[in-house]
């Protein structure tokens, strides 16, 4: 979640801060100030987006996860940090475990600290009289629609014009596994190396949860479990290492 | 806290893949993963890693009063913790069933098997025996805390050096194991189970045996019916892995002597050269690949690569490319030439022959 947040410039930089430092939580983060002020010029007053990572308080900004500074031009500051523990955000796409009925609504286990709600009434073509399909235990995905530290996470399986769009239940067949959100997010960047040569290897079908959950599907048991592995190792391994064991893979000499 | 729920496609998977007899990481049915044995700086310490499960043993010892009914005898007590550090579904404080269940295989393996011989115990007889106390403590639960939990147990007593008291002063003697027991997990016909693999099983049989093919134990919960066939099967496989896991433990031992008589630094800090905060370190695992060369050849066979949907571009001057050869107009207008009309897009459809707006591509 980005807040915006209206800094003064400050004139001292006694830590100088580089874009790609290490971070500790209880450091204080400057913005980079330029070279020179003119003093004649009026002050001005830039905005500098705090990206996750980075808290307001009172009028300092405070790292508050352990990790790597990143920064998007022109003003856009986060802490990139290895984490698998997931904290819902509005408007990301995740995989959830259906844990429970109660009324109208079922509860949706998605990896975070508390379980999210899904209405019944959240999906495409459902109505009062027409139930959708869902039993406990199936897996769903979903899209956060209510998601804050005060208030109880709600999923919804359409988008604003009621379409399913692709959200909804599935899973009949695959494997799921858990990753780091780090990987999965490498994964859905526009563009991806990794996703490339994974879907590459074998005909199969995956589903991407930002909550690191991600189902795989091929055409075989022995298949699947190839794929769920290389993709779990896949978190630790350089770009020439992983092209290197994907090689192997394909030649059939793992 | 709540331990994330199996869901219907997983427990689905699983069950297919074993009755495929396929694991989920790579296993054969009857492999066990990476047994690791660790000793940390006092006797009586060590840590064991099954794959990822981690658990820590201590033994410590204590002169006390015997029990009345056995004056000659030492005693032996056992306690496996399970703190919450292994898994979110372990709580703290409240005796859960599974820690129950635990200490109570855990006891009736090491002193039905009577590993250790209590007589040697006891330093005057009817009023003070030595009382030793084996604390196992899990670490991270992935599965089969049983297996790791046992050899953890007889490691640890094994390595313990219990102080030996006389009138005149302290010499120090090693308690003698006789022989070590290791217990052995199977559930649905399959050797040491991981987590996920666990939580699918419906029955468990366990059969605890020594070194010189002796069951000491054998135990089966979960109501499965088992054949006459299936358990004799799994007792032959019992003595072939107890011998290998025996092996392990005693050159661990082994080891772990020689360091220490060299004078070299040992204990669990020491195990471990490698941490730094920014390495992941995960071992190998190895996936089964053979019958996938066929499959991965025959599908590649059967699919061509995707049609060009647009031929090749003509360049009729440099710097301009003209692709397809454009049609009558239809629009009534004069007709331009082909060349001086700037359309800045180029509709490419997905039948390849026709139905291509002319227009110049720029490179």
């Amino acid at each position: 979640s980005t807040q915006t947040r209206a800094l003064k410039y400050s004139s001292l930089r006694s830590t100088g801060l580089r874009v790609g430092q290490v971070l500790l939580p209880g450091d204080q983060f400057f913005c980079e100030a330029e070279e020179t002020l003119s003093l004649s010029a009026t002050a001005r007053r830039d905005t500098a987006v705090c990206g996750p990572g980075l808290r307001r308080s009172g009028d300092r900004v405070l790292v508050c996860v352990g990790g790597l500074l990143r920064h998007k031009a022109p003003n856009v500051f986060w802490v990139q940090s290895h984490s698998k523990r997931y904290v819902p955000a509005k408007g990301e796409c995740v995989i959830g475990i259906v844990t429970a009925k109660s009324g109208d609504v079922f509860k949706v286990d998605v990896g975070a600290s508390e379980l999210a709600s899904l209405s019944y009434l959240s999906f495409e073509g459902a109505t009062k009289r027409n139930r959708p399909n869902v039993q406990v235990g199936d897996l769903v995905y979903a899209q956060f629609l209510v998601a804050n530290k005060d208030m109880e996470p709600e999923l919804v399986c359409i988008d604003g014009a009621g379409r399913a769009n692709g959200l909804g239940v599935f899973g009949s067949g695959g494997l799921m596994v858990k990753v780091s959100l780090g990987l999965v997010r490498r994964l859905l960047a526009p563009g991806s190396e990794l996703m490339a040569d994974l879907s590459g290897l074998f005909p199969s079908e995956m589903v991407l949860g930002l909550n690191g959950r991600v189902w795989v599907k091929s055409s075989s048991v022995q298949q699947t479990l190839i794929l769920s592995n290389l993709l779990q190792s896949c978190e630790t391994l350089s770009p020439d290492q992983r092209r290197a064991l994907f090689h192997r893979v394909k030649q059939g000499t793992l | 806290m709540k331990d994330t729920p199996l869901s219907n496609c997983e427990r689905d998977f699983l069950l297919k893949a074993i009755e495929e007899k396929k694991r989920l990481d790579g296993r054969q049915t009857y492999d066990y993963r990476n047994i690791k044995i660790t000793f940390g700086t006092d006797y009586g310490c060590c840590f064991v890693d099954l794959g990822k499960t981690r658990v820590m043993a201590q033994v410590s010892c204590e002169l006390v009063a015997p029990k009345e009914t056995r004056p000659n005898e030492g005693i032996l007590f056992f306690n496996i913790e399970l703190s919450p550090m292994a898994s979110p579904a372990f709580e703290p404080g409240r005796q859960s069933e599974l820690s129950v269940k635990l200490n109570r295989q855990l006891e009736r393996c090491f002193r039905n098997s009577k590993c250790i011989d209590t007589e040697s115990l006891c330093v005057v007889s009817g009023e003070k025996v030595w009382q030793i106390r084996v604390d196992v403590h899990t670490l991270n639960h992935d599965g089969n805390l049983m297996d790791a939990a046992s050899i953890a147990a007889i490691t640890a007593l094994c390595h313990f050096r219990r102080p030996d008291v006389s009138i005149q002063g302290e010499e120090i003697t090693v308690v003698s194991a006789q022989h070590s027991t290791v217990c052995l997990i199977y559930c649905t016909s399959n050797l040491d189970p991981c987590e996920r693999e666990e939580r699918v099983m419906d029955g468990l049989l366990m059969i605890a045996m020594n070194k010189h093919r002796e069951i000491c134990s054998i135990q089966s919960s979960g109501g499965i019916m088992l054949l006459k066939e299936q358990v004799l099967r799994c007792s032959k496989i019992a003595s072939v892995k107890v011998s290998e896991i025996t092996e392990l433990i005693s050159k661990a031992l082994e080891n772990d002597k020689k360091a220490r008589k060299a004078g070299e630094r040992c204990g669990f800090a020491e195990s471990m050269p490698q941490e730094r905060i920014t390495a992941l370190k995960m071992d190998e695992t190895p996936v089964e690949m053979k019958n996938v060369t066929e499959k991965a050849e025959d599908i590649v066979k059967k699919y061509e690569a995707p049609p060009q949907s647009v031929p090749s571009p003509l360049v009729p001057a440099p710097g301009v490319g003209q692709v397809g050869q454009g049609q009558q107009n239809s629009w009534g207008l004069e007709e331009e030439d082909g060349e001086s009309e700037e359309e800045e897009e180029m509709v490419v459809e997905d039948q390849p022959k026709n139905k291509l707006d002319q227009g110049e591509c720029c490179k």
